[in-house]
């Protein structure tokens, strides 16, 4: 019998934990899809976050670490100098990388380390049960700004693929969404390169996954798809936002 | 025999550390450790190793553990505004059981304090380097010499028992220079079944991790690795012993601090006082033998610290407090005078006589 | 000689610590135990500066010098700060190109070197720490002069070269400088 759907390689068997709705099995799959379509697997090692993909490096069947909140851009700069051949990557969430760890972020970026981030935004702290994350959007209820976020306060979401992007640093930058097929597809086309830029030694690609919690946000997975584009995409809108290479062979 | 050549302490561990097989090193300047990071930056690319200046310590100590994780040799160093920075990342090598070595060049505190030489990190190195039950070996050289060789010693030690070491000096150590034989260079291969380095597809993955959810399986991990804390402390404790045959009253010093002693002991013999001293090298595990036998045949034992006063409270355990342990101590970054030290060393004389 | 705590201060600037640099790689030539500290900190650019070396036959104890056997005061502030801290017999050396004043001490032997205009003088401005070296190793003795030139290689790079025989020269003029 023919073959025609298979979980990708490197995916271990550990059932998932998310929330049913949740897109990061998603996410989960097309790095997988990635690393198997380039054939890496036995030469990379991830990064685990702390925040709902904590349990990551169950997921992931290539060599993992944990790392503390917010440090896996560190943590992965210290593997990929020790092992410059092997491929390393990290999987990070909003509260991650944007906040207790953007210095991690921005100065991995600038020094344009040969590693791929998947950032995964969900404009909320999922693990610990809702609360306001720094690219909540304006007015977002969660249960530490349960008014709604107020911007004369509490300050504005930060758009990160913007941010870094103005940086000389890092080699490729593009935020994508996992709402519905197409962007699904593209998704996909971006993490890909992210890996393949590592692998032809590029440097730091960063693809941002604008993405779902249905469970903190108080939607149905249906609604929480719809809320990912009517709210979601205008604010942190889709594309490249940095290229280095197809700049230069434009150029 | 090797060649004495003459070095600052801090760079006598940066070149110790070479010679030791790590190859990655990574720091954030901080007085007055910065030699060790300007001599790995100048030596590091010519050796075809790592230096990275670190964005903050915080991110340092991480990249600490992701070299660790690799099976490969690492350091970093600070001082200590630095140390408190790294605790988080130090507390997460002890939760997956990574060697590393982390070398503090201690300066006055708390706060931002000074950057005069200081003891004052003894408590956070011995006992709270951050959160849970976990030590570190801990070792205090009290020469340049010994910088460099106890460099090569706690790497030894990190490896074997997979807990991060420490090097617990301070700016004076750090910034005088001193005769040191560096130790023969040596190539370090990894050979670390656990460490991540890719699977080849050959093997079930590794995982680097101090996350435990459930908490028979933390707890297990806690039990174990006190194992491995019990066999360190009967194992590696070490110390010298001063003058310590006839002593009836014993100085307890590390470090600097031990270095000042001598000169007091030394002139506390010439006015005919039996008195000796125990430097202790690791501090932890702390050298308690010695202590508990000194309690049994001197009459009093004197704590001399850059410190308000913490390895008197490891002393006065050693000891069981069965005689007075007094303390000599300047703290904020001053040292005790010899002339202070002996002072001390005539009131335990005269006060029980 | 036993132990000789030596203790070189003056502005930052003046060259203190190398002029320590020197005599402690002499002393490591010469096969002597010893120990070099400097002053360090935000005092090293412009402020006071200063160093201890010891230089002994037996292994050397505290690494601080605070009752120095040499004192060489580049500058007043020194003089005022460290004079009564020099212990009874030992010997101060004073550049009085940059020191109006006597050492008040009595027990002490006091060496007066105009330094600084020596230097002007001989066209090495920079040297004067140079030539209050010269001047300590003849009056104090804990190096010998034998062999200074490859001790001081090893303290100015090959890079300077030239600067070794003119660092040579300084040294030599304190030496023989009677006065």
């Amino acid at each position: 019998m023919a073959v025609v759907f298979q979980k990708p390689k490197a995916l271990t068997d550990a059932p998932l934990h998310y929330c049913p709705g949740c897109t990061h099995g998603i996410i989960h799959r097309l790095v997988a899809e990635a690393i198997d379509e380039l054939g890496i697997e036995g030469k990379t090692v991830g990064v685990a976050p702390v925040g709902c993909s904590v349990m990551a490096y169950d997921y992931f069947a290539c060599d993992m670490v944990e790392a503390a909140h917010g440090r896996a851009p560190a943590v992965a700069t210290g593997l990929k100098r020790a092992l410059p051949e092997n491929i390393i990557f990290t999987y990070q969430g909003d509260g991650d990388l944007a906040s207790i760890g953007m210095a991690e972020t921005v100065h991995a970026a600038t020094r344009n380390e040969n590693i791929t981030v998947i950032f995964v935004n969900n404009a909320i702290y999922g693990m610990t049960g809702g609360q306001m994350a720094p690219t909540s959007l304006p007015g977002q209820v969660t249960q530490t700004s349960p008014y709604g976020r107020d911007t004369a306060t509490v300050g504005f979401p930060i758009r990160v693929s913007e941010m870094l992007s103005t940086l000389d640093g890092p080699e490729f930058i593009q935020r994508v969404a996992v709402n519905n097929v197409k962007n699904i597809n593209a998704a996909k086309k971006a993490i890909k390169k992210a890996f393949q830029n590592q692998v032809e030694g590029k440097g730091f690609s960063l693809v941002e996954v604008v993405s779902t919690c249905p469970t903190n946000w108080g939607l149905t997975p249906q609604k929480a798809l719809e809320w990912v584009e009517e709210k979601m995409i205008p604010y942190y809108p889709l594309g490249v936002y940095k290229d280095r290479s197809a700049n230069k062979e434009e150029k | 025999m090797a060649e004495k050549v003459l070095m600052k302490g801090n760079e006598a561990i940066a070149e110790a550390a070479i010679r030791a097989g790590c190859m990655h090193y990574f720091g954030y300047p901080i007085t007055p450790q910065t030699e060790i990071a300007a001599y790995m930056a100048k030596r590091m690319p010519k050796i075809g190793g790592v230096f990275l200046q670190a964005e903050s310590e915080i991110a340092a100590i991480n990249m600490v553990y992701g070299v660790a994780g690799t099976g490969f040799r690492v350091m970093t160093s600070s001082s200590s505004p630095g140390i408190s920075l790294k605790g988080e990342g130090i507390s997460y090598l002890a939760g997956a059981d990574l060697p590393a070595l982390i070398v503090n060049v201690q300066r006055g505190g708390p706060g931002l304090g000074g950057i005069q030489p200081s003891q004052s990190d003894y408590f956070q190195a011995t006992r709270g380097l951050g959160h849970g039950d976990f030590h570190l070996i801990v070792m205090a050289p009290a020469s340049v010499q010994e910088m460099a060789d106890m460099t090569a010693k706690c790497f030894d030690l990190s490896d074997k028992y997979r807990v991060p070491a420490m090097i617990l000096a301070d700016g004076t150590l750090g910034q005088m220079m001193e005769p040191v034989v560096l130790p023969e260079p040596t190539e370090y291969k990894p050979d670390k079944p656990w460490a991540v380095t890719g699977t080849n597809c050959e093997r079930k993955h590794n995982i680097i991790n101090s996350l435990y959810l459930k908490p028979e399986e933390l707890e297990k991990t806690n039990f174990e690795r006190f194992e491995r804390y019990k066999a360190i402390e009967e194992n590696e404790p070490l110390w010298e012993e001063f003058m310590m045959d006839d002593a009836e009253i014993c100085v307890a010093a590390f470090g600097i601090a031990a270095r000042v002693s001598k000169n007091a002991i030394m002139a506390a013999r010439e006015k005919g006082i039996k008195v000796g001293m125990i430097r202790p090298i690791t501090l932890w595990p702390f050298p308690k033998k010695p202590f508990k036998a000194a309690a049994d045949k001197c009459k009093a034992f004197i704590s001399v610290e850059l410190s308000m006063g913490q390895m008197i409270e490891d002393v006065q355990l050693a000891t069981e407090c069965k005689v007075p342990v007094t303390l000599c101590n300047r703290a904020g970054g001053m040292i005790p005078s010899p002339e202070e030290v002996l002072e001390a060393i005539e009131r335990a004389a005269g006060g029980n006589k | 000689m036993a132990t000789t705590q030596i203790l070189i201060a003056g502005f930052g600037g003046q060259g203190v610590l190398f002029a320590g640099k020197c005599i402690a790689y002499k002393g490591l030539e010469e096969g002597k135990q010893l120990s070099w500290l400097p002053s360090y900190g935000p005092e090293m650019r412009g402020g006071t500066a200063n160093c201890s070396v010891i230089i002994s036959d037996t292994p050397v104890g505290s690494p601080i010098v605070s009752t120095p056997d040499v004192l060489t005061a580049m500058n007043l502030p020194s003089l005022d700060k460290y004079e009564d801290a020099t212990a009874k017999g030992g010997k101060i050396f004073v550049d009085s190109s940059l020191i109006d004043r006597k050492v008040n001490r009595t027990d002490v032997d006091a060496y007066y070197i105009p330094a600084t205009k020596l230097a002007n003088d001989a066209g090495f401005p920079t040297l004067a720490n140079m030539i209050m070296m010269g001047k300590m190793i003849k009056e104090a003795g804990f190096v010998s002069m034998d062999g200074m030139k490859e001790a001081l290689s090893h303290v100015i790079s090959a890079k300077r070269a030239d600067m070794l025989d003119i660092n040579l020269k300084a040294i030599e003029i304190g030496y023989n400088y009677e006065g």
